[in-house]
């Protein structure tokens, strides 16, 4: 274990580096930059590139294309970013490039609440772009949580041969504080790269991938030469029309992430959720991200007055772990708390999964956190 | 000997989807031929293109390809060849892709002067979608998307180019391949951003609505709007006006972005000191 005292934002881009990241490229945006400045010092250092490019979308095209040639790449933005990087987040689907991209979350629509924290981009997350494809969507809720999240990130990434979205929130991402970070052997140990073609390249065919598997992209400039394209495309990645072959293109990007994680129940072996003393409770919390920091208090507090509470922590938002969700839903009834920055992204998210509306929620959307002392009150009315 | 083009290509691809007649057939041997003289080994070759007809430019070549979206074909290739400092990358994109929604990868391509090879086949239309309007499109021209007539200035791809900053720009049209070829190896041999502006007929969707409706009087328009950059030189201003000098208009030795980024990694691995405005000659 080693204890570091950092920023949320700055550990993103320690985990990064350090889960073999070599390509940054970006455009400064609040509440996210400082992933940029602190790039800008780790991957040279590591003989890497991080490059301020001329705007958002030339950000993400340039971080795109250093992966398409097999460098692990990223790049982060705030919510106007993520509008603006849309189209290309789609050819990261479609073309099947690993891509971190870490959103520090900040009030909108539009220019909205630029320097004020937010968790309103969790929709976005799911559906940032045009068209069907499924999103892996991660959401820190400690410091600790941005370092482990984002080499997370970069694993699921690879691994599934997809963009991957890390989000903080404008609080985690700038809160100052002491982080404890798993050594340094066991994250280099954990490691995933995406996998490569070994046989011969006349027989290589990048995009021929059985059903709910991903591409397999060889690393560029080594002797296995291939074309990508946002076009649908057949088993040697050039465009096609054929119906039979757009169907299950769609099918497969969808069900290399969905039907995976249905039937794995997850991603990965890593958690997906926290659960916090519900065990024995008879009410439960659920809250994400820096709303979580805040629940965690607002449970103490409530087991203080004689209310014996709990919290569930989602940390894989898309695809949602439903499986527990409904346990929650079946378990707790109508005591259930939901908390979040925005008109309830995630609330929709519960009442689809358990198929009732009967839980609370605390909503909030004015760039304000939520108080410890707020959630208790809440739920003291609905006990 | 006949020049073998089938190493380059991707022959089970061919035909090309362009039309009969059309200039980017011509562009893509003459890019080829060009290849060939630098010696260059495919798998060290990236081709990325935009959206558009030209978009499938890279997907005839037998390399490294990508075909991106639409205009941002500079930033990608940014990407690529940063990370990958020792390939050869060639950026293909039209007048619409490289100049309209693309145009500040455009200009700040050439800004960083990155040693990428920007081919844009300026056929003044957008051909593709049926004729629309392009920065290009000649004022007074009859477009789908300005049916009394371009009223929109005529923009100079290179001007632009110069203006930003890329060590070399060259124009030439698709009319003599040869020559074509020539400015090609020119530009690849030479270190930082080279743009290559170079005309292209489209006579199905430009020349039909204009009164070049074969593909021979759309060439003739061409070749009366290019002279050589002598030539033109010698021309009366208001002669100028409506004439493109073609032939290099630029080339100089200025520093290379991914050299200098070199540099950076030094610095950052406290081999040399940090960068400070006495490593410049030229300094704002």
């Amino acid at each position: 274990m080693r204890e570091v005292i950092s920023t949320g934002n700055e550990l993103a881009a320690k985990a990064a580096v350090e889960a073999g990241a070599r390509f940054f490229a970006g455009y400064p945006i609040t509440p996210s930059s400082e992933v940029m400045h602190e790039s800008s010092d780790l991957l040279p250092e590591v003989g890497g590139a991080c490059i301020q490019m001329e705007d958002e979308i030339a950000g993400i095209s340039a971080a795109l294309g250093a992966s398409m040639t097999g460098v692990k790449s990223f790049t982060a933005t705030s919510g106007p970013g993520i509008s603006l990087k849309s189209e290309q987040i789609g050819l990261g689907f479609i073309a099947e490039i690993p891509l971190v991209i870490i959103n520090v979350m900040r009030g909108g629509p539009s220019t909205g609440l630029p320097t004020r924290v937010s968790q309103a981009d969790i929709g976005q997350a799911q559906y940032p772009t045009h068209g069907d494809f499924a999103s892996i969507t991660l959401c820190a809720g400690s410091l600790t949580e941005c370092y482990t999240e984002t080499v997370r990130g970069f694993n699921l990434a690879e691994k599934y041969m997809t963009p991957v979205f890390v989000l903080l929130d404008e609080t985690i991402g700038h809160m100052h504080g002491k982080a404890e970070l798993p050594d340094l052997a066991d994250i280099e140990a954990s490691i995933v790269n995406r996998a490569t073609f070994d046989g011969p390249a006349s027989e290589y065919k990048p995009y021929k991938a059985p059903m709910n598997e991903p591409a397999v992209l060889n690393p560029m400039f080594k002797g296995y030469r291939y074309h990508v394209t946002g076009l649908h495309h057949g088993d040697e990645g050039f465009p096609t029309e054929d119906a039979f072959q757009c169907e299950y293109n769609i099918e497969r990007l969808v069900g290399k992430i969905n039907t995976v994680a249905a039937q794995n129940d997850g991603l990965d072996d890593l958690p997906d959720y926290e659960e916090y003393m519900l065990d024995d409770a008879e009410v439960c919390l659920i809250a994400y991200g820096s709303i979580g920091l805040g629940a965690y208090e607002a449970v103490q507090k409530l087991r203080a007055e004689g209310i014996k509470a709990g919290m569930f922590r989602p940390i894989m938002l898309w695809p949602s772990p439903a499986k527990k969700i409904a346990e929650i839903g079946a378990k707790f009834k109508d005591k259930i708390f939901v908390t979040e920055l925005n008109m309830g992204q995630y609330s929709k998210e519960i009442e689809r999964i358990i198929k009732r509306n009967d839980f609370t929620t605390l909503l909030k959307a004015n760039g304000r956190p939520i108080a410890p002392a707020e959630m208790v009150a809440k739920v003291k009315e609905m006990m | 000997m006949a020049f073998n083009y089938d190493k380059y290509l991707r022959v089970n691809k061919m035909p090309t989807l362009w039309c009969w007649g059309c200039g980017d057939g011509v562009i893509l041997k003459a890019t080829i031929r060009a290849i060939e003289k630098m010696g260059w080994d495919m798998d060290q070759v990236c081709v990325v293109s935009g959206i558009g007809c030209s978009g499938r430019f890279s997907s005839y070549i037998n390399c490294n390809t990508i075909h991106t979206t639409h205009g941002r074909t500079v930033a990608y290739a940014t990407g690529v060849k940063l990370a990958n400092p020792h390939v050869n990358v060639i950026v293909v994109a039209g007048d619409g892709d490289g100049l309209a929604i693309g145009g500040n990868h455009t200009i700040h391509g050439c800004r960083r002067n990155i040693d990428l090879n920007f081919i844009l086949i300026n056929n003044f239309i957008y051909g593709l979608t049926n004729s629309q309007t392009s920065p290009t499109t000649p004022r007074g021209m009859w477009t789908v998307s300005q049916k009394n007539g371009n009223i929109d200035p005529t923009f100079d791809a290179c001007k632009l180019a110069i203006g930003a900053g890329a060590s070399f720009v060259a124009r030439e049209s698709m009319l003599d391949p040869k020559k074509l070829e020539k400015i090609l190896v020119k530009g690849f041999s030479h270190k930082g951003f080279s743009f290559f502006d170079i005309m292209s007929n489209c006579h199905i969707n430009l020349g039909r609505k204009n009164k070049m409706a074969n593909a021979m009087e759309n060439l003739a328009w061409i070749d009366s709007i290019t002279t050589p950059l002598k030539k033109w030189e010698a021309l009366s201003e208001e002669e100028q006006m409506n004439v493109f000098p073609t032939g290099v208009l630029r080339e100089v030795e200025q520093e290379e972005y991914c050299d200098m980024y070199a540099q950076i990694q030094s610095a950052a691995q406290g081999k040399r000191k940090a960068i400070t405005q006495n490593d410049f000659a030229k300094k704002i």
